[in-house]
């Protein structure tokens, strides 16, 4: 029939032949003859016989070879289709011979005219490349040229190509990034999915963290600026504290009208990007999204349920306003309805957790046992996060036991023996009727755990131990070896702990379990005689046999099976199957800066490189270029993002310190006037203006600083909190106050006509440090490394009076060129303030005093204090300021700007910084307003008069090895082993001095490290865990004078429960 | 003629060593740790021609719900049969076909599966790749048959097997999504019709498109060119499902609104509609089809698209949940099973609640009665019911509710005797329509045509239906 004349004969043997390929039949036999209608002008059956070549062409080269010719003769035709679709059946062709002629195909391709043909370019680079993985480096060449490409036709195939040929080459993407986020919205589907797990990657590489470290992540990076390319090119690659990258907020931004898409895939793609590389407070909105997609068919749930049970371990806000959309219906398949268990368990919390528990008890008497089952467990898991519901879960396990399903049974069996011991105080009722239970239970495993609570208990319960001995006993044979093994246990703990009653029952069960079949039981019936029936022979063991049963045994913990799958980027197979996956990439950390500040360097550099050669010369424009164009973005941002903030800021308490960052404007306003007020070249009418919300604002954020610092996760040490606190540090928010600033449209406006009158001559980003500079700004934002350069500029500069410690630690550094220790922002600030001015005494006028542990910025010997001045007169007080000051010898002093007017009930804050000499001693001073004077003093703790400083373990024991001997003060601390959590101890530790933490190999030593604000001497505390709930703490520094007292004050501290 | 030739050509005899060495595999299957030593073993046969893996979609076989493989498509080199040997082996394991994971890993490949209409789409994909990126795609290639041979069904596809392989051909190249626009495929490939299976016949002309498709190239990729109508249409049809849990007292433990606008628009050349809300804030969440431009929604919550040609669906919503849901019916049941006796009792009543002054119709009851259930013996006072004993499922048929006499099913249920009764009673799955009304409120204010000159005749109608709606007893 091929051969026939007609078209209609060849077209139905066409189709015969792709229903046998379709059925997994052999057809190639008849290859030479399908081959020659290659060049049929019917279009079905060319059609047809391109299905076939493309299958068939890798097992008949030589004979594919014939077709070849047609292919290049249709790549010159007129049709654009034409072209692309013999590009496309061209590349299929898997004959390795051709590869020349793909090559030469493609690159002609990717020039063609029509976008169309293009993207099948695209889409050729991945057939070429999987057939002759030689080609990739002209491949690259051909991708590099295709990137550049506008069309939104082309950008998700290229960027598949990309993924495929060279994900690591990242470089290629920096000068189309703009334009990928800009085109995605109008890219295809499919293409959006790829470019949005491009870019998430991306982002990861290129942007630093928005992150707050309260999450317990251990990214501990000082995050450094990059990739903001025209600050790059001017300003020599400096480094800057976190902002928001204008680059990093366009993605963000572009892609949230994605989570809009019918196609489940991208909202998907888009979750995941917030979820790795938004900051935290906007995260949120995505779980309307996800919440949506439950809608969806089975297979969508189940993959969307698994990464919101991922999502809401780390953060149960996010879902608990769904909480009601992840009820279990009757006809959910299990699979589903276990994952649904499995988020609901993740979302209780003490508000919830009665409504999920009425819930729960539904589903325990679900028809599908295994879910029921399922649910038992989760109850126990409840039991054990939420103390308050202990008991009544307990109870409700309890009243399960006579449930007449014996899987149920034996379920909350072994779950309540995990809950009792967790807690054995006085279950014995529980245990007493557990042990009638035995008589019907069948369940291995749930009478093997009764036997072990009942052994483990048998002190309180000591008329029915032996009592279930002796049942077990006769019914030992007929036992599961499981709980064989636990009759023998049984019986070893109640010999020792009630010999008269037990000792023969137990020599009867040691006997039987002598020649038992199986060998594990043989064995431990050996052991366990030889451990505690008294003979000649037993060895210094048997002493310690009851210490060897009866010994207290850790609690198991419950938790989630989701819990390690957060290290796989969510939405990606790997993370479905909790394994790695073939060709899986890693999203990587967020950069990542080591404690050695050399090798940032070369990294900017590098990078810088891989920049300069791209032509950027349009971003090296003036100051009011950059503004503009800052302002253009973000102006039509800020609505947006308001909107978003306005849903997620529902009280949900991880969004804290960033929902004030993108919030509002006149939040930044008054930072803005904050901290002109306080580096003195401040705007007084703002600052009046805003005086009284600022104070209000600021407080607030203290309490919430403080609230996070309680939850943060201490135990991911020296990164735990120190982003809340860099909110505090001056060496960051120097510059920190751009996001601010991008966000803020009309803000922009003001500060652009403020430095046009401005004649300096400093560039952009200094304007901004001299504009912004918040002493207290609230927005907690990582903590960036300062880099040489901007340490050049900033002296160069002689910007205001700060040469910061931070930039003479660098300067220090950059000297040493080693790893040596250099101050960074506390771990920890303590929001609590001490009183300088009661408002009875300083007749309305009230002032309190903190430590916001900072570097100061008035001068690198000086202490910063913060004043807060409120008026609680119903009149204005006038002109505050610092009267006479009495000072001991070399304290010097660095008073706040005196301030004209504090409205009836104002509060406003200020700054200042106080040389202490090292010493406690008394800074005594004079609060002045118009009509009075009141004398104040501020005495400082010791743990204030200290600035945290990185150490590597290393250099730590190096540092204190030459601090010994007179330097060196120590005690012991004697304490409740709970306080010798680690977590506890370093928030004790950072609670009392303001000391970095050492990241320590060993878990029971504890690390910290500090120097001395005056003298910048090390002062080195280590707290070594003993046995025994003792400790030994140990200070190591040459002012031991402040050693022994900071000594002192810890003791109490560490050692009080 | 033709003939098949049935044995294997001598270039697979790899692939046929493969195949034995799966057979040895699913003994080791059990254990994790093998399974995954076993993934990183370098494949001797598959690292033969090809160095790097290459991403998504590798194969698709479809498999009927008896377990055989009736099509299966390569894009790129051919992947064994024997790869759904793993397959098959979960479903074993999962015991109902819904519980079957729909993500498998086997040692070389991903298996990535869907259940459709009783046949299972499968996927072979051989590195990373976003599940729900597959997932997505075969739902897409299922809708596609569905609209191309009126069922996604075996028989269909069968009967269709050249159309079939000619839209895998375009939907998806070197497994990456191509072409999955209904609109442009319509264009590539013409779907199949009595009458011009005839003609084809007669003339030997073809069913593929012989005009090459534009759609794909313009800005506007889901709408085909050069459309004309003589009547000029546009239809919405407004459908909104309620999600609820009732418990056993009748008080409603979970309810929600979800609704979808679906549009059937036959308007002839480029039309820029743009629909407008009486009451927008309504909506909660909302998904797009990608035609509807989102800044305009978001600044002024109108709906401004240049629609593709035919039916499809608009956008998909959810009212908020602050709102409360009027459950529009109420049902009274009383079932129980007596302990020890063989038999126990069912009697459930429906009636209509809010129902906002329209009649309920279409209502079904399905319920899963527990296993121990032999037979059931029960009179309905309107409609019709079943009982399925192999499956256990009740369903009954009632049709519409007239208030004066509430519906009712009675009887008594047959249980095996000497089993343990059964501890729940089994929820209430329930059925309803009511025409004309969308239970949330929403309303469509008005529909505005740009672009084109004609009048088009417009229409909207509003439908509620129960969704996921459950009776807990």
């Amino acid at each position: 029939m091929l051969e026939s004349n007609k078209d209609s004969a060849k077209l139905d043997a066409m189709k015969r032949i792709v229903g046998m390929i379709a059925k997994g039949k052999n057809a190639s036999e008849l290859f030479p003859a399908v081959v020659k209608n290659v060049a049929s002008k019917n279009i079905e059956i060319k059609k047809l016989v391109y299905v076939y070549l493309v299958r068939y062409a890798e097992e008949q080269q030589d004979l594919a070879l014939l077709s070849i010719s047609t292919f290049q003769r249709a790549l010159k035709d007129p049709n654009q289709l034409i072209r692309a679709s013999a590009l496309r059946v061209l590349s299929s062709i898997r004959v390795p011979i051709i590869v020349p002629i793909m090559m030469l195909a493609i690159k002609e391709a990717s020039a063609d005219l029509s976008p169309y043909v293009r993207k099948n370019a695209a889409h050729a680079i991945q057939k070429l490349y999987s057939l002759d993985p030689e080609q990739k480096e002209m491949l690259i060449e051909v991708i590099e040229k295709l990137l550049k490409d506008k069309s939104t036709l082309v950008a998700g195939s290229v960027v598949m190509a990309f993924e495929e040929v060279c994900p690591d080459r990242i470089d290629l993407i920096h000068k189309n990034y703009r334009k990928l986020c800009n085109l995605l919205v109008d890219v295809e589907e499919w293409g959006q999915v790829v470019i949005i797990h491009m870019l998430t990657r991306y982002a990861r590489t290129q942007f630093v963290s928005p992150w707050k470290e309260d999450d317990g992540l251990e990214d501990n990076e000082k995050n450094f600026y990059e990739s903001d390319d025209e600050q790059k090119e001017k300003t020599d690659h400096r480094k800057k504290p976190y902002t928001m990258d204008p680059d990093h907020r366009l993605l963000i931004r572009n892609t949230k009208p994605l989570l809009q898409s019918r196609n489940a895939a991208v909202v998907m793609a888009v979750a995941q990007l917030y979820w790795h590389i938004s900051p935290k407070s906007e995260v949120g909105i995505i779980s309307k999204s996800l919440v949506r997609l439950l809608r969806s068919n089975r297979e969508v749930q189940y993959i969307v349920l698994q990464n919101i049970a991922t999502m809401s371990i780390q953060r149960k806000g996010m879902f608990e306003p769904y909480l009601k959309s992840f009820y279990v219906r009757s006809t959910d398949p299990t699979m589903i309805k276990t994952l649904k268990l499995e988020i609901l368990t993740n979302l209780a919390n003490e508000a919830n957790i009665s409504t999920l528990l009425r819930e729960f008890q539904t589903y325990v008497k679900s028809q599908d046992k295994q879910f029921a089952a399922a649910t038992i467990q989760t109850i126990g898991r409840c039991a054990t996060n939420i103390s308050e519901v202990t008991d009544t879960c307990l109870n409700g396990l309890v009243c399960l036991l006579s449930n007449r399903d014996e899987i149920v049974v034996a379920e909350s069996v072994v779950v309540i023996k995990k809950l009792l011991q967790m807690q054995p105080v006085q279950h014995g009722e529980i245990i007493k009727h557990m042990a009638k239970l035995l008589d019907s239970i069948t369940v291995p495993v749930a009478r093997a755990s009764i036997l072990w609570l009942i052994g483990e208990n048998c002190e309180r319960v000591p008329k029915i131990a032996p009592d279930v001995l002796r049942k077990m006993a006769k019914s030992f044979t007929s036992e599961d070896d499981l709980v064989k093994l636990q009759i023998l246990n049984l019986g070893a703990k109640l010999y020792l702990t009630n010999s008269k009653q037990t000792k023969l029952l137990t020599q009867y069960i040691l006997n039987l379990g002598k020649y038992d079949q199986n060998y594990d039981i043989r064995d431990r019936t050996r052991f366990i005689r030889q451990l505690i029936v008294p003979n000649e022979k037993s060895g210094a063991l048997s002493k310690y046999a009851k210490k060897i049963f009866l010994a207290q045994k850790p609690a198991p913990l419950l938790e989630s099976p989701f819990k390690d799958r957060d290290h796989f980027q969510l939405g990606t197979l790997s993370h479905t199957l909790n394994t790695k996956a073939t060709g899986y990439l890693e999203l990587s950390n967020w950069p990542e800066v080591a404690p050695d500040p050399s090798v940032r360097n070369v990294e900017v550099i590098e990078l810088a490189k891989e920049w300069t050669p791209a032509g950027k010369a349009k971003k090296e424009n003036s100051a009011k270029k950059f503004y503009s164009e800052s302002e253009e973005e973000d102006s039509s941002d800020s609505s947006s993002d308001s909107e978003s903030e306005s849903e997620s800021a529902n009280g949900e308490q991880e969004e804290e310190g960033d929902s004030s960052e993108d919030s509002s404007e006149d939040i930044s306003s008054e930072h803005r006037s904050d901290s002109e007020s306080a580096s003195e070249v401040g705007d007084k009418r703002t600052a009046k203006k805003n005086s009284k919300s600022k104070g209000k604002s600021y407080s607030e954020d203290g309490e919430k600083e403080n609230e996070k610092s309680k939850t943060s996760d201490s135990s991911s040490t020296d990164s735990s909190s120190e982003e809340e606190s860099s909110s505090d540090s001056e060496s960051v928010s120097e510059s920190e106050s751009e996001p601010e600033s991008r966000k803020v449209a009309k803000e922009n406006e003001k500060k652009k006509t403020k430095q046009d009158r401005n004649p300096l001559t400093k560039d952009v980003s200094l304007l901004d440090l001299d504009d912004f500079n918040p002493v207290s700004t609230p927005v907690a934002l990582p903590t960036p490394a300062l880099s040489p350069s901007l340490i050049a500029d900033l002296e160069g500069l002689n910007l205001s009076t700060c040469s910061s410690v931070i930039s003479v630690t660098e300067e220090k550094l950059i000297i040493k060129s080693c790893s040596d220790n250099w101050v960074r922002t506390p771990v920890f600030v303590p929001v609590k303030t001490h009183v300088l001015l009661h408002r009875m005494s300083g007749r309305g006028l009230a002032a309190h005093y903190f430590f916001p542990r900072q570097p100061c910025i008035f001068g690198d010997k000086m202490v910063s204090v913060q004043i807060t001045l409120n008026n609680t007169t119903d009149q204005k007080i006038e002109n505050i300021h610092i009267g006479e000051k009495k000072l001991p010898v070399g304290m010097q002093m660095h008073v706040f700007n005196p301030i004209e007017s504090l409205e009836p009930e104002g509060s406003i804050t200020v700054s200042m910084g106080i040389d202490f000499c090292d010493s406690t001693q008394t800074a005594s001073f004079q609060l002045c307003t118009k009509d009075d004077c009141f004398s104040v003093n501020i005495q400082p703790p010791v743990g204030e008069l200290l600035l945290p400083v990185a150490m590597s373990e290393k250099d730590f024991k190096k540092e204190q090895g030459m601090l010994t001997g007179m330097n060196e003060t120590s005690t012991v601390i004697m304490a409740a082993p709970q306080n010798f959590t680690p977590s506890v101890i370093l928030q004790k530790v950072v609670n009392v001095a303001n000391v970095g933490v050492v990241p320590s190999g060993q878990d029971n030593i504890h690390r910290f490290a500090a120097k001395t604000v005056h003298s910048g001497s090390l002062m080195l505390v280590t707290v070594e865990l003993k046995e025994g709930s003792t400790a030994q703490l140990i200070i190591n520094t040459e002012r031991t004078v402040i050693g022994s007292v900071l000594l002192r004050e810890l003791k109490p501290v560490l050692s009080q429960g | 003629m033709l003939t098949a030739p049935l044995s294997r050509p001598s270039g697979l005899s790899c692939r046929q060593g493969r195949k034995g060495e799966v057979h040895l595999q699913p003994g080791l299957l059990g254990s994790q740790a093998q399974e995954i030593q076993t993934r990183w073993r370098p494949s001797p046969c598959f690292g033969a021609g090809k160095r790097s893996p290459t991403k998504m979609i590798h194969s698709l076989f479809l498999i009927n719900c008896s377990g055989d493989i009736f099509l299966e498509k390569h894009w790129k080199s051919v992947v064994s049969q024997s790869v759904c040997d793993y397959f098959f082996e979960a479903q074993e394991k999962a015991a109902d076909v819904e519980n079957v994971p729909p993500v498998i890993s086997t040692p070389h490949h991903y298996l990535i599966s869907i259940h459709r209409d009783r046949l299972f789409f499968v996927s072979v994909i051989q590195t990373e790749v976003p599940p729900l990126f597959v997932i997505e795609f075969l739902h897409r290639v299922a809708d596609t048959f569905q609209d191309y041979f009126g069922e996604c069904s075996e028989a269909a596809i069968k009967d269709n097997v050249v159309i079939v392989y000619e839209l895998l051909e375009e939907m998806l190249d070197n497994g990456f999504p191509l072409a999955t626009e209904s609109n442009i495929l319509k264009e590539l490939i013409k779907p199949p019709t009595i009458l011009r299976s005839v003609v084809n016949s007669i003339t030997g002309s073809s069913n593929v498109g012989d005009t090459l498709p534009t759609g794909q190239l313009s800005n506007i990729p889901w709408r085909r060119a050069g459309v004309k109508y003589t009547n000029n249409e546009a239809y919405f049809d407004v459908v909104e499902e309620i999600d609820a849990i009732i418990d056993k007292s009748g008080s409603t433990v979970f309810a929600e609104i979800q609704g979808v606008i679906d549009a059937c628009i036959k308007l002839s050349g480029m039309p820029d509609l743009s629909l407008s809300f009486m009451n927008p804030r309504l909506l909660d969440d909302v998904s797009f089809h990608p035609c509807i431009r989102f800044k305009r929604w978001e600044s002024e919550r109108v709906l401004s698209f240049i629609p593709p040609d035919g039916n499809f669906r608009l956008i998909s919503y959810r009212v908020s949940s602050q709102n409360l849901v009027a459950i529009p019916v109420y049902v009274k049941h009383s079932i129980s099973f007596k302990e020890n006796s063989s038999c126990g009792r069912f009697d459930i009543t429906i009636g209509p609640k809010q129902n906002m002054g329209k009649t309920i119709e279409g209502i079904t009851v399905t319920v899963h009665m527990p296993k121990v259930v032999l037979n059931m013996n029960l009179t309905p006072t309107q409609g019709s019911y079943t009982f399925d004993p192999v499956t256990k499922v009740l369903t009954w048929d009632v049709g519409k509710i007239t208030p004066q006499k509430l519906p009712s099913l009675k009887g008594l249920v047959n249980l095996q005797s000497g089993a343990p009764k059964p501890e729940e009673n089994p929820s209430l799955n329930i059925q309803f329509k009511i025409q004309q009304l969308a239970i949330s409120g929403l309303k469509v204010n008005r529909l505005d045509m740009y672009g084109e000159k004609y009048k088009p005749f417009k229409g909207v109608k509003y439908v509620t239906k129960a969704g996921k709606f459950q009776v807990r007893t």
